[in-house]
């Protein structure tokens, strides 16, 4: 595929973007019926007469759905409807157990709403268009065939554990003017979207399970010129996709303007592997959806004093909560950008809440514990070490009771299992050696081993030190203080230090 | 007594009293309908073991000294177009033939908690689209008034049974009249309950907006029996009303109309009127004065777009209703042999097990909700049904009840308007109006036509959740007719 390099192509042409972001909320049932919403079951296991569309059944709205949705309207600055109806999107699918989503069309639930992001250094506002509900589809797998769609597969089976789960479409409006940062304008929305979702606790918001999707608009046009013809690259299943999508259709878009040529209103998917788009099913007529009132649920007309109670559990927008503890911790923009990447602001916040020094509770949770959690595949946060423990090792360090290496040595065995921090120093009796006798005794073994070193200290080359110190080291187990056995080498052999 | 011609409140106390156990009765009624079913055709799969099983669940409930419901131990014929576990339930469609349901319709559970004896799954036009039950896929049901013509449609199965007396109570569906005028063509009884009164868990769904299930019988005491007996709030139907049925027992016990200002709808009757159903009507409206109640004439001006409104937003809804039958999950599956594509698979599923007649609902139901036509067709057919809402809410602050024909003509032949779809959508012209309101109306008979010597309904209507109304006006006229004639209208059908 032809493509002109992205500094390139913005010398020449101005880009548009647009992203709708899907998030599947983290109600305890699905969106229409009781059924679990979580991940992971066996296929078809989490299913009833209402998410398998058998002959008879109806939906009933989930009040927790649309109280989720409510929150999030709000948070994102949104109008919330008096009244709305939600209406039906006909087309035939097997992954849609009725051949209809329930969804809203022309009534969104929330309107007119923004999201401000800072990309270096830079406030953006991105508008938000609408904040709408609807239920998710079953889950299609293809087998046999070359391109794993339904089309040249030998079969599909289908799952509807994931039919009807609430999912919530925000929609933005077309965002202009960002020029070469337009890939990390929609990278950071997106993640601004996630922290804030995570924030008000209404989903989970994995993009690796799904639980965040993202299609990504995109236009291009020479300056001064009218819009462009807009793809939409769905598949876009990581923070990164987001960024390199953007960027990638910005270098094919200019390549087919540069010819002559023009962008197809299509459907593209991301191809992770290559951080190319491809085109997806094309469409040679719009879809006609029909879409009309779904008459099987009442319409929904959330009281205003319903909606001012909501709005009173909203937390600490994520923004504002980033630039209070980095000033708190005196961090910049980059550092607090890697804690929340690694997700574990929530955790490093608590752990120096605990009486942490904030650059110890970070280098604790972004070195040991994040290493710690992704050889677990776990969340950092899962870990079963808690606040209380790295305050105490904090403390034992402080005292001069462990050393750096002494405190790793810790939290291993309290990963391990092996009870709290007190209880693995007394049990593996780990201190630190500060009685001089046994290090002096470990140091003249050290140099009756290694004449040769040790007369290279003497005549001066004290680089050569470290050997020793890193043989003293090793047979007291690490539990020396390894500052003072190099003053008791230098003492005993006479060098001045 | 007659355990097959008796009405279902005296069975009932029979029952009660241990004069006759519920599994005689049953036993009879599944001897009824050995005998004359094959004529009839009232039924599309009788469910005799699990009638005799629970008629002795209720003998043996009485023998322990429980409390029994007022119709505890008596049978009935339930609509094929609801969800009974284990049991056959396909809407009169070959698409849902082998579909047993995993689960009970709402009002089935009603019914099995008021110990009434379900003997099976009545006939009915395919997903309930017709005025004849001759759009079954599975043959059409025939009017034991005269074997040869319609029992009415589209629950002519349900009110076949009534008037063959196969059951003495029965479930009908009413989205325009499906079970208003079946009553009228069999001399039963038949409510369309206010929309919302009865919970549609569990009905197949023909269009939401207007379906709703009711109570059918023999007189009209029995008929509130049953409407009691399934009416109420249910959380798992969003648009169920949740607030105390009226008393329409207390209503039928009470057939007084003295006081009583009754509506007559100038708009349904006159032309396109049946002489004899004409003739009956205006007997009935001289009754009710008679008993005391204020009749005046009231105009509803829009009801004469209904129709057209009702042909626009029923196909619309069950254009969508309807997509579910795919083939994919449940009933039949055509073409699947490996080689076709999906989309292959569903169309050809589509075209072997839909009907003529649910395939041009589907097609114009289609089309009026395409982008471009949605607003000239559905949704101008939705601001009709507002006004025609309005012309009821405007008529009931003069009136407490309005009345009219149930159906323009007395039961039609057979074949003889099976091929002309206008012609059949016209019968349902005077009960239509009360779907697109949402309010509640009841047919009862009034006698037979003159010239054909068939029945004829009278169709009463009230406002959302005046059904009581309905009860208290019916039982008048039924006492009025029943001392004249002695006897109930039904009494004079053929013995079969
Ligand atoms: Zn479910």
């Amino acid at each position: 595929m032809k493509t002109v390099p992205f500094d390139e192509a913005l010398t020449r042409y101005e880009p548009v973007i647009g992203l709708e972001v899907h998030v599947e909320l983290g109600t305890q049932s699905k969106m229409f019926c009781s059924c679990s919403t979580n991940f992971g079951a066996a296929p078809n296991t989490q299913v009833c007469p209402v998410c398998l569309a058998l002959p008879g059944a109806m939906p009933v709205a989930n009040r927790a759905a649309i109280e989720s949705i409510i929150r999030i309207g709000l948070a994102l600055n949104c109008s919330i409807a008096e009244w709305c109806r939600m209406a039906r999107k006909n087309y035939f699918y097997p992954d849609m157990p009725k051949d209809y989503q329930i969804s809203q069309y022309d009534e969104p639930i929330c309107t007119d709403g923004y999201l401000d992001v800072t990309v270096d250094g830079k406030v953006i506002r991105v508008e938000i268009e609408r904040v709408h509900m609807e239920e998710d589809t079953g889950k299609l797998t293809h087998s046999g065939g070359a391109t794993g769609r339904i089309h040249g597969a030998d079969y599909s089976v289908v799952d509807y554990n994931r039919a009807g789960i609430p999912l919530v479409e925000i929609v933005t409006k077309t965002v202009v003017g960002t020029g070469a940062l337009a890939p990390a304008v929609a990278r950071t929305y997106v993640a601004e979207l996630r922290d804030l979702m995570r924030a008000l606790g209404v989903s989970d918001v994995k993009m690796e399970e799904g639980s965040l999707r993202c299609d990504a608009n995109l236009s291009l046009n020479r300056p001064g010129d009218p819009w462009g013809t807009r793809t939409e690259t769905k598949n876009v299943n990581s923070l990164r996709s987001v960024e390199r999508a953007v960027r990638f259709e910005i270098e094919r878009q200019a390549a087919v303007l540069d010819d002559g040529g023009r962008v197809h209103q299509e459907t593209r998917h991301f191809q992770e592997g290559d951080g190319t788009t491809a085109p997806g099913r094309s469409k040679e007529q719009a879809e006609d959806y029909r879409y009309f009132p779904e008459p099987d649920l009442v319409p929904i007309a959330p009281s205003r004093e319903w909606v001012e109670k909501l709005r009173l559990t909203l937390p600490e927008l994520p923004s504002v909560r980033r630039a209070r503890l980095a000033e708190a911790w005196a961090i910049g923009e980059f550092e607090m950008a890697t804690l929340v990447n690694a997700g574990i602001l929530d955790i490093v916040e608590e752990t120096v809440a605990a009486g942490v020094a904030p650059d110890a509770a970070r280098k604790w949770w972004s070195g040991e514990f994040t290493r710690a959690a992704s050889e677990r595949g776990v969340e950092p946060a899962d870990l079963p070490v808690t606040s209380a423990d790295i305050a105490r090792v904090e403390e034992l360090i402080a005292s001069g009771a462990l050393n750096d290496k002494l405190a790793r040595q810790v939290f291993e065995a309290v990963l391990a299992g092996e009870g709290s921090p007190d209880e693995v120093v007394a049990a593996r009796g780990l201190a630190v050696v500060s009685d001089d006798g046994p290090l002096l005794e470990a140091i003249d073994a050290a140099l009756a081993e290694q004449p040769d070193v040790a007369e290279k200290i003497r005549s001066g080359k004290l680089q050569a030190a470290g050997a020793i110190v890193g043989a003293v080291m090793k047979t007291t187990r690490g539990q020396a203080d390894a500052g003072r056995v190099r003053e008791l080498l230098l003492e005993r052999l006479g060098v001045e230090g | 007594m007659s355990l097959i011609r008796d009405n279902a409140s005296v069975l009932a106390s029979a029952i009660a009293e241990g004069e006759v156990s519920s599994e005689e009765v049953t036993r009879a009624h599944l001897d009824r309908i050995a005998a004359v079913d094959e004529r009839v055709h009232a039924f599309l799969h009788v469910d005799s073991d699990g009638a005799i099983a629970a008629a002795k669940r209720v003998d043996a409930k009485r023998a322990a000294g429980e409390k029994l419901g007022p119709l505890a131990g008596v049978p009935l014929a339930l609509k094929d177009v609801l969800a009974m576990k284990g049991q056959p339930t396909t809407a009169g469609s070959k698409i849902l033939e082998g579909w047993i349901p995993p689960y009970d319709a709402a009002v089935v559970e009603r019914l099995r908690a008021a110990d009434i004896i379900i003997l099976g799954k009545t006939n009915m036009d395919e997903f309930a689209m017709g005025s004849s039950t001759e759009h079954s896929a599975y043959g059409p049901t025939h009017n034991p008034w005269d074997l040869d013509r319609i029992p009415g449609g589209s629950g002519g199965g349900s009110a076949a049974a009534l008037a063959a007396f196969e059951a003495p109570l029965a479930i009908g569906t009413d989205t325009g009249g499906s079970i208003r005028q079946p009553a009228a063509v069999t001399a039963t009884v038949g409510v369309k309950p206010t929309y919302g009164a009865v919970p549609r868990y569990g009905l197949i769904a023909l269009a939401s907006s207007l379906d709703q299930v009711g109570p059918c019988a023999r007189n009209v005491l029995d008929t509130a029996l049953l409407h009691a007996a399934i009416a109420g709030h249910d959380a798992r139907d969003s648009t169920s009303i949740n607030a105390p049925v009226p008393d329409v027992v207390a209503a039928a016990l009470n057939a007084d109309v003295r006081g009583m200002k009754v509506g007559l709808v100038r708009e349904l009757s006159g032309a396109g009127y049946q002489a004899g159903v004409q003739q009956r009507f205006d007997e009935a409206v001289a009754i009710l004065t008679e008993l005391g109640a204020e009749v005046i004439e009231v105009s509803c001006p829009h009801f004469e777009y209904a129709l057209a409104a009702y042909y626009l937003i029923l196909p619309s809804e069950c254009s969508s209703n309807l997509a579910r039958f795919d083939g994919m999950r449940y009933g039949l599956r055509v073409g699947d042999d490996g080689s076709r594509s999906v989309e292959e698979v569903m169309a050809l599923t589509r075209e072997a097990g839909f009907g003529p007649e649910v395939k041009r609902r589907i097609m114009i139901g289609t089309y009026a909700l395409s982008s471009g036509y949605y607003d000239a067709y559905y949704g101008q057919a939705q601001k009709v049904r507002t006004l025609i809402t309005r012309d009821f809410t405007e008529a009931f602050e003069k009136v407490d009840v309005l009345i009219s024909p149930t159906a323009p003509t007395t039961a039609f032949k057979i074949g003889e308007k099976v091929d002309d779809p206008v012609a059949m959508y016209l019968n349902d012209i005077a009960t239509i109006p009360v779907n697109l309101a949402g309010n509640c109306a009841m047919s009862l008979p009034i006698g037979l036509a003159p010239e054909d010597g068939l029945p004829v309904g009278l169709q009463i209507m009230a406002p959302p959740m005046g059904d009581d109304r309905l009860y208290r006006a019916g039982a008048a006229v039924e006492a009025a007719l029943v001392d004249r004639w002695g006897h109930l209208l039904i009494e004079e059908a053929p013995a079969l």
